[in-house]
């Protein structure tokens, strides 16, 4: 849930719902909310400041996250505001909401399992996120993106993203 | 004195945040010339990604390093405006990318080491790379993971797999004990619980080392002719040619955005 007591800041209050609703630019079909990237926001020296957690350190989005979310906070009407970067705690895919890995069931990528085997050359039990199979096989640990690994369904012969456990 | 001990320690820490933002950035740099040229499409996928991941760790060493400096240097100015006699990365990142075995093997050594280094970096009484070090230690963790998983399939697969992992080993091995070697500022930061014993992070490394190299029916190199230099600046040939491409754009047009 957003971080904020409504009524109190109404600026405040806008910024963190504004943000917390910006589409992740890569999985356009949930909110940093879900994805558990926003941070929340406070009121520093008077100024709005909105937060941010970056996933993978080298992700190539969490710019255009940044990016996204000043245009957003611009379009309502609160220039002033500013975007900053937290590292902690850092994100794992624990963070990603209920409504988020719905989301990306829905979407046709599988959510993350909330543990991963550490074992060399031990396999993650992944269910086809199209027909529910579990017999599933992994093509390559890494995807279109770094968060992400490519699989594919066995029984229905889809090929699917799994969104890597990270934590 | 207090003024001194303090400015002792800052220094310390900016030249332990360069170190490691130039491990990760030469290593991360060399991982991406394989985009479009790895033996097959997803470890050509993989490799740009475990690439990104250590451009994205040196990105916070260096910011912190430049802030800790206090003199307006940014992440971009130290990695394209420094010469490599100013680069204080270990050799064995530096070096060129060899054949597939030789890209993982060093890769292999080099996670084996840092993983670990990051682990015990995490509980440092210095804020700042205790939580770059807590956030890098989940990725190592995967390019252990897959560099380990490569070391034994080349190791015990055919005859011309184990023979050119082999000699990609024989070719690292005298890199490895640079990792372990501590810098002068190190000692004070050590003493103050700000950065982990990189002696003591030698067993686990070996430990680590000797587990996969017998699953992978390897045998462990005898250590001669250990190399160092690279914390002091004093680098192998490669290390110009590669900065040389890196640096080229953003010498040219200093500013540049696109």
């Amino acid at each position: 849930m957003v971080a904020v007591e409504l009524g109190q800041d109404d600026d405040l209050a806008r910024a963190a719902v504004v943000a917390a609703a910006v589409l992740d630019p890569e999985i356009p079909v949930i909110t940093l909310e879900d994805l558990g990237v926003f941070r929340g926001a406070v009121r520093r020296q008077g100024r709005v400041i909105v937060t941010l957690t970056p996933t993978y350190t080298g992700c190539p989005a969490t710019a255009a996250i940044q990016f996204a979310v000043e245009a957003a906070l611009l379009k309502a009407g609160l220039a002033d505001a500013r975007v900053e970067t937290v590292l902690s705690p850092p994100w794992t895919t624990d963070d990603i909401t209920e409504a988020g890995r719905a989301k990306l069931l829905a979407y046709g990528i599988a959510p993350p399992n909330q543990s991963t085997p550490h074992g060399l050359f031990a396999e993650d039990a992944v269910a086809c996120p199209r027909c529910g199979a579990t017999t599933t096989t992994k093509l390559s640990e890494f995807g279109s993106t770094a968060c992400k690994a490519l699989w594919r369904c066995d029984a229905c012969r889809e090929p699917f993203d799994y969104f890597k456990c990270h934590r | 004195m207090t003024t001194t001990l303090a400015s002792t320690m800052q220094a310390a820490i900016f030249e332990l945040s360069l170190a490691l933002g130039d491990d990760a950035l030469v290593l991360g740099h060399r991982l991406t010339e394989w985009s479009s040229r790895a033996p097959m499409l997803e470890e050509d996928i993989a490799l740009s990604n475990l690439g990104l991941d250590l451009i994205g760790q040196a990105r916070l060493f260096y910011t912190y390093a430049g802030e800790v400096e206090g003199k307006g240097r940014r992440e971009d100015d130290l990695a394209y405006f420094r010469d490599a006699a100013a680069y204080r990365n270990l050799l064995i990142v530096e070096l060129e990318i060899g054949d597939f075995a030789h890209t993982i093997a060093r890769q292999f050594l080099y996670a084996a080491f840092v993983h670990p280094y990051f682990q015990a970096l995490a509980k440092s009484g210095d804020a700042r790379l205790a939580e770059i070090a807590a956030k890098a230690v989940k990725e190592m963790a995967y390019h252990l993971r897959h560099a380990s998983e490569w070391m034994i399939r080349l190791g015990d697969g055919t005859a011309e797999s184990k023979r050119r992992v082999t000699s990609a080993l024989d070719d690292l091995w005298g890199y490895t004990d640079e990792m372990f070697e501590v810098m002068p500022g190190e000692r004070a930061l050590i003493a103050a619980g700000n950065a982990p014993d990189r002696t003591a992070i030698k067993p686990k490394w070996a430990a680590t080392v000797d587990a996969v190299l017998r699953e992978a029916t390897l045998t462990r190199p005898a250590d001669r002719g250990m190399q160092s230099g690279g914390r002091q600046g004093r680098h192998t040939e490669a290390l110009d040619h590669m900065l040389a491409e890196m640096q080229v754009l953003a010498r040219q047009h200093p500013g540049a955005t696109w």
